[in-house]
């Protein structure tokens, strides 16, 4: 079967108003940039509440659906045969050839629907529904009508030119990156973090990311592996601009002077300083953790609280309320799980108490910090002022 | 400075092999298999190889055959040997801290019925002859024992061990794992009453993908890759002529002045412990009396308090490049089962450097070395998991 179209059907663009226009270019520019990377010669235009992808005479089918089904903001992909001369003899034969080839010969019931965007075309809608119909039952005796609950749904659309399909595949929903501003994503090499900024960019954000690595106590090769997992993202995300912060100095002054079991929260809340940092300059209106309650030591309630406390921007935690299981199998949908379970070990893991601090009050953990001034600063001044910065291309 | 201390990992490719694989890739690219002149040239590298290979082990070439490595020797010596013996019987036995590339296609023999045997080692990683002996059964087909140990450098008497096994039972197919030792030793393969022998080119300045299973005369053994039938049926495939006219050049060169390759690798070896001494958190590992019955080129350390991986990635800024326990095997999180073999503390096994050696390094690169190990030793103990 030769589809020379797909119609792409979007979510809640649709309701978006006023601003409609730039939630639809969002989708255009994220579904050109996917095309163009599998050939030349696709198009791809705004029409009447859909994107039309007119394709090549020459192209892998399979791999441009797939491409299509990690754009956020496509709801659904129904490919479509072209019909270029849309008279009424020609429209019959061609939908007749259309059910042969898909259906060869199988039994089933069916409705036809029709959308007629040419005003000028000189059948009425309820009309081809109906001709149609009669048509495909004068052609194939075999196949039933039934309004009410078909099996096959055939839909004819005339524009310029008509469409005819029957397929929908799902796409992923969501919105298209772009559509909703930035965020910062604090991107570490775990199962939760890459899982969190695929979900808070479905909604439409722009994610850039930070990544602290802490050598010789972590290696090149954990660093690698967020790069990696970052490739692994931009498929859905878009480009990241990924900031490698090296954070081993304010590591060890807090694990110097600060009580070990109180480690973590304090290293989270410095990283969370540093995060809000680099977001302030990527103009970002927000963080992204994969924080989700009670999943480690830190991340109690009371350990979230701590975290939070000294962030001014908002802090998005898209799998607050996902048990473990449910993050990996949308990691494993995702394809970066593999990737996130290579064994090396990050700086969050290295220096871990044995008992740490499950419910840490804020009062105490910021009278521990008042043991850090005069030191912290210049080296968080230069944690930030060595940062490394990996542009990442989808 | 850069000081590469991880010789026992992988060399660099020496110029002569460099230069041999070039010409080979670029000017005599002919299959051996071709009947035309382009296929004789070709051949005529992988003859010369075989010969000096031979030569190296008073052997004859037509009981070298060429794998891609250490790991396919192995492979073809164990299951290749084992399948063939298996009517006489499917008893094994091996030692207690063989490599990956023996231990695992041995646990793969034990699914299809083999009984596999583990005889212990001793604090400096050595077998007792009368032990393993006593192991050895009417049924027992096959002894695989590692010639040096990869991690701690320890050396078998591999002479004494064949003996007393062949005595018990003169059926007995014997292989080694020379990965470690060849290049290093002067090894007669039929006076030390070696039948199979695996070696890796890339551990004696060849390249990587190289390699040999000494086959000594009379050995069958059942082939791993069926094809083409090249080297006589035994290893099909088209033959990595580079690959094994590097290595025939690299071993070669390594035998033509191999006593004082190891003098000098003894010496910095010698160097290096005695600089350590003056490191009070620094262990020896396996090392007795006298260095010469261990390795010349690999020193195990257990640094206290310090976790092997941190101290590594420490070095590696400062330019020295070392392993923590096996490279071949670091890339699991697992603990060393060699060192727990010769009976490294427990809470040493997370803390263990291996140090090897290599003809290129120098008596400065190891002053450095300790230097460098001076400083950073007190900064890494500091900070540590509590």
């Amino acid at each position: 079967m030769k589809y020379r179209a797909l119609l792409i059907k979007y979510a809640e663009i649709g309701i978006k108003g006023q601003n409609r226009y730039v939630f639809e270019d969002a989708l255009c520019d994220r579904i050109r940039r996917k095309l163009k990377k599998i050939s030349e010669g696709f198009s791809c235009i705004r029409e009447q509440g859909r994107v039309l992808v007119e394709c090549p005479e020459e192209y892998d089918y399979d791999e441009t659906i797939d491409a299509i089904k990690t754009v956020f903001g496509v709801w659904a992909i129904c490919p479509a045969i072209v019909i270029e001369d849309a008279s009424w003899e020609s429209l019959t034969k061609h939908t007749g050839d259309f059910v042969e080839e898909r259906f060869a010969g199988e039994s089933f019931t069916f409705k036809v629907f029709a959308r007629r965007s040419d005003k000028k075309y000189p059948i009425e809608t309820p009309e081809i529904c109906s001709g149609m119909g009669d048509y495909l039952l004068q052609r194939f005796p075999h196949l039933k009508v039934d309004v009410h609950e078909p099996q096959v749904k055939l839909q004819v659309e005339i524009r310029n030119k008509a469409y005819v399909f029957c397929d929908t595949i799902q796409g992923p929903g969501g919105m298209p990156v772009g559509a909703n501003g930035k965020a910062m994503l604090l991107l570490s090499g775990g199962i939760d973090s890459p899982v969190a900024g695929y979900m808070v960019a479905k909604r439409g954000v722009y994610i850039d990311a930070v990544y602290f690595h802490a050598p010789p106590y972590t290696s090149e090769r954990a660093k690698q592996k967020v790069v990696d997992l970052a490739k692994l993202i931009s498929v859905y995300t878009g480009p990241i601009r990924l900031h490698v912060v090296n954070f081993t100095d304010v590591q060890l002054a807090i694990i110097d002077k600060c009580p070990r079991e109180e480690l973590t929260i304090i290293m989270r809340r410095y990283m969370m300083r540093i995060a809000e940092h680099f977001a302030g300059e990527c103009r970002s209106l927000g963080l992204v953790t994969g924080e989700s309650i009670g999943q480690v030591a830190s991340q109690t309630m009371q350990g979230l609280a701590a975290t939070n406390a000294v962030c001014t921007m908002p802090v998005y935690r898209p799998l607050i309320a996902f048990d473990k299981q449910d993050i990996v199998d949308i990691a494993m949908k995702i394809n970066t799980y593999e990737t996130s379970i290579e064994p090396y070990e990050d700086c969050c893991t290295i220096f871990v108490a044995k008992h740490p601090k499950t419910k840490p009050r804020i009062d105490v953990i910021e009278r521990s910090e008042k043991k850090l001034e005069g030191v912290i600063e210049e080296l968080v001044e230069q944690a930030i002022s060595t940062v490394e910065i990996i542009d990442i291309a989808e | 400075m850069e000081c590469y201390f991880d010789n026992a990992a992988t060399t660099r490719v020496c110029n002569e092999a460099a230069e041999i694989m070039n010409r080979v890739m670029l000017e005599d690219y002919g299959n051996p298999s071709s009947k035309h002149i382009k296929g004789f040239d070709a051949e005529k590298y992988i003859r010369d190889a075989a010969a000096t290979i031979a030569s190296t082990l008073h052997a004859a070439p037509k009981e070298i055959v060429f794998t891609s490595g250490g790991t396919e020797s192995n492979n073809m010596a164990l299951a290749g040997s084992a399948f063939v013996n298996k009517r006489r019987g499917k008893h094994i036995i091996a030692s207690a801290f063989e490599h990956p590339a023996v231990y695992n296609p041995l646990l793969g023999l034990e699914e299809f019925g083999f009984e596999v045997e583990f005889v212990p080692v001793d604090n400096l990683g050595h077998i007792d002859p009368e032990r393993l002996s006593e192991m050895v059964r009417d049924d027992t087909i096959l002894v695989s024992i590692m010639y040096v140990n990869n991690e701690t450098g320890a050396v078998q008497d591999i002479a004494g061990l064949s003996r007393a096994v062949k005595q018990k039972n003169p059926h007995i197919i014997f292989h080694t794992d020379a990965i470690q030792a060849y290049g290093k030793y002067r090894i007669n393969p039929k006076k030390e009453g070696i039948d199979l022998m695996s070696v890796s080119g890339h551990k004696l300045h060849g390249p990587k993908g190289s390699g040999f299973l000494y086959v000594a005369d009379g050995v069958r053994l059942r082939p791993l890759i069926f094809g083409g039938g090249q080297q006589k049926d035994r290893r099909s495939g088209t033959e990595n002529v580079p690959a094994i006219a590097g290595l025939g050049i690299a071993a070669g060169k390594i035998y033509e002045d191999l006593d004082t390759r190891t003098a000098h690798m003894y010496e910095l070896k010698q160097r290096m412990i005695d600089g350590l001494a003056r490191i009070p958190q620094a262990h020896v590992n396996a090392v007795g009396e006298d260095i010469h019955k261990t390795a010349p080129h690999i020193l195990s350390v257990s640094f206290d308090g310090i976790k092997a991986e941190v101290l590594l990635h420490a070095l590696e800024e400062r330019g020295i490049y070392v392993s923590s326990g096996s490279a071949c095997s670091s890339n699991h999180p697992g603990i060393s089962g060699t060192l727990k073999a010769i009976g490294v503390p427990e809470k040493l096994l997370d803390s263990t450097i291996r140090f090897s050696f290599c003809g290129n390094n120098t008596a400065e690169e190891i002053d450095y070395g300790i230097e460098t190990l001076k400083e950073l030793v007190p900064v890494y103990g500091r900070f540590s998991r509590k």
